[in-house]
């Protein structure tokens, strides 16, 4: 009942919705970088609830099953081969046993979801089965794993196939955001700033925080640690702006000035680096 | 007397800050534990997590919040409502730290800067009584406060990229040690080998908010000799109830 790990890919891991209630003791909410394509992916199953897929970035994994079971892929687009032949994206599909599943490269926006029938059966440390460093036993996917799954004889659900991706969402470069706790202590130019120039992704971005390129300058003073959320932009002395994204920390102690909303998070996410945001208050 | 009221901010469709005054203070802490045990209490089902820090309380909700007028209502009638806390009996725990050069890689530097020897900078952080106020930043990171005025030093300018799990360090009027490995830009003094978070018990961490914390100057060999002892989970934690 299991799925081999050919090649692991770049980085992959399971994620669920994440790991709430633990904020306490320090650790983060983890879970799917893109909540709304993670869901998809277990939608066109028909599976219950926000079951645990495989998150993948960049260059993807080559899995092999030793189960038969029926499966999804979702997200904005990717090169993906069952037994050499290309097959779509969004769109669920039949696995034999001893199928090989080869994720050549996620060829547009940043992560794509594999979802399989039950979800996958990964260890649940602390209510969740979102890989984290430090808390479950490995933080991604590795050579040679045999990842649990449920396996499934039946037949692929054919009603779900009418529901499309709305990809158009993730074309808009607008990324809404509210003030955050310490917008009020920004100067009028700072203000001004946030909301007129377009900021550049950078390359040193992570499941954790994405960075961006062009400075604002500024002279906010430090805070006192506080608690932070994902999504949430703080701003450095040295005008540097940190999206913390879903692995976020739980405190920080850098000013709190604006708070993406919910559903441009998942927009972000697919941001790749070099592309350009432009911040709208919502 | 009771803290001066706070400021209710909205975070996102989700949360809600409630502010205190920007102090590190024992007496703040425990209204701040009290008003979050308040909600805990008389929360709605959309309340998920409330989180606090030093003067801070994050209200998380799982749906946008509908009308935030009645929640910062709710709130503080609750608050108003609230009794000051009394004293009630606390957990001293000491914990071993190795303040050897091995691990102390700011030590130096920092007894040039304080013109202190570094002897006197182990005496003066190991003799002082801590206390825990929450945890953040990572797993398991306690932070501990309120470091003596003359230990007190700002984060090094550029972080480092690696910090060795154990690693104790201080920063600004705060002390803390690192659970696990991490980048990070506080100056480290020396290394606790206990395991301060657990992933597979439950709950994690054997610290609560409001816990004492002191450190007790160890040598390389029994820093060497705990490390065993952990590792095998044989390792006693010196603790007291303190009246």
């Amino acid at each position: 009942m299991a799925i081999e790990v050919l090649k692991p890919g770049l980085w992959t891991s399971i994620q669920d919705s994440g790991r709430m209630g633990f904020g306490n003791f320090g650790v983060p909410i983890s879970g799917a970088m893109d909540k709304y394509a993670a869901a998809f992916a277990n939608m066109l199953l028909g599976n219950f609830g926000k079951e645990a897929v495989m998150e993948i970035t960049h260059l993807g994994p080559v899995l092999k099953f030793h189960e038969k079971t029926i499966a999804a892929i979702s997200g904005l687009n990717a090169d993906i081969l069952l037994n050499g032949k290309k097959i779509p994206i969004n769109e669920s599909f039949q696995i034999e046993k001893g199928a090989v599943l080869s994720i050549e490269r996620v060829s547009d926006g940043n992560w794509i979801y594999l979802a399989v029938f039950g979800g996958f059966q990964s260890e649940i440390i602390m209510d969740s089965r979102s890989m984290y460093d430090g808390i479950t036993s490995q933080a991604k996917i590795k050579k040679g794993d045999f990842l649990k799954i449920r396996g499934f004889s039946g037949t692929k659900p054919e009603h779900y196939s009418i529901v499309r991706f709305q990809k158009r969402t993730y074309l808009s470069n607008r990324i809404k955001v509210f003030r955050g706790p310490e917008f009020s202590l920004l100067s009028k130019n700072n203000k001004n700033e946030l909301f007129q120039k377009q900021f550049t992704i950078s390359p040193d971005s992570s499941r954790m925080a994405y960075l961006l390129e062009e400075k604002v300058e500024n002279n906010l003073q430090s805070i006192l640690t506080g608690p932070v959320l994902p999504g949430t932009v703080e701003l450095t002395p040295d005008g540097k702006l940190i999206i913390l994204m879903r692995d976020a920390p739980v405190t920080g102690g850098y000013p709190r000035v604006l708070q993406v909303c919910e559903e441009s998070l998942d927009v972000l996410a697919q941001k790749k680096t070099g592309e350009k945001i432009q911040f709208v208050l919502s | 007397m009771k803290p001066s009221n706070p400021q209710f901010i909205s975070y996102g469709e989700y949360a809600i800050l409630v502010q205190w005054e920007k102090i590190i203070d024992e007496k703040l802490l425990w209204f701040i534990l009290a008003a979050k045990e308040k909600i805990k209490e008389n929360k709605g089902k959309a309340i998920v997590e409330v989180i606090h820090t030093f003067n801070s309380l994050l209200v998380k909700y799982d749906e946008p919040i509908k009308n935030i007028y009645d929640e910062i209502l709710m709130f503080s009638e609750l608050f108003s409502s609230m009794d000051i806390p009394k004293n009630k009996p606390v957990k001293r725990f000491s914990l071993p730290v190795c303040y050897d050069e091995k691990f102390a890689l700011d030590l130096k530097v920092f007894a040039r800067e304080k013109k202190l020897c570094p002897e006197e900078i182990i005496s003066l952080h190991s003799s002082k009584i801590y206390t825990l106020y929450f945890m953040g930043f990572l797993p398991g990171f306690l932070y501990l406060g309120t470091l003596p005025k003359s230990l007190r030093l700002p984060r090094k300018k550029q972080p480092r990229k690696r910090i060795e799990k154990g690693a104790v360090g201080i920063a600004e009027n705060q002390t803390g040690i690192y659970p696990k490995s991490s980048p990070g830009g506080w100056q480290i003094i020396g290394n606790c080998p206990v395991d301060l978070f657990q992933p597979n018990y439950l709950p994690p961490s054997i610290f609560s908010p409001g816990d004492q914390i002191e450190f007790y100057p160890v040598s390389l060999e029994e820093h060497g000799f705990i490390s065993e002892e952990v590792k095998k989970e044989k390792f006693q934690h010196r603790m007291e109830i303190i009246e």
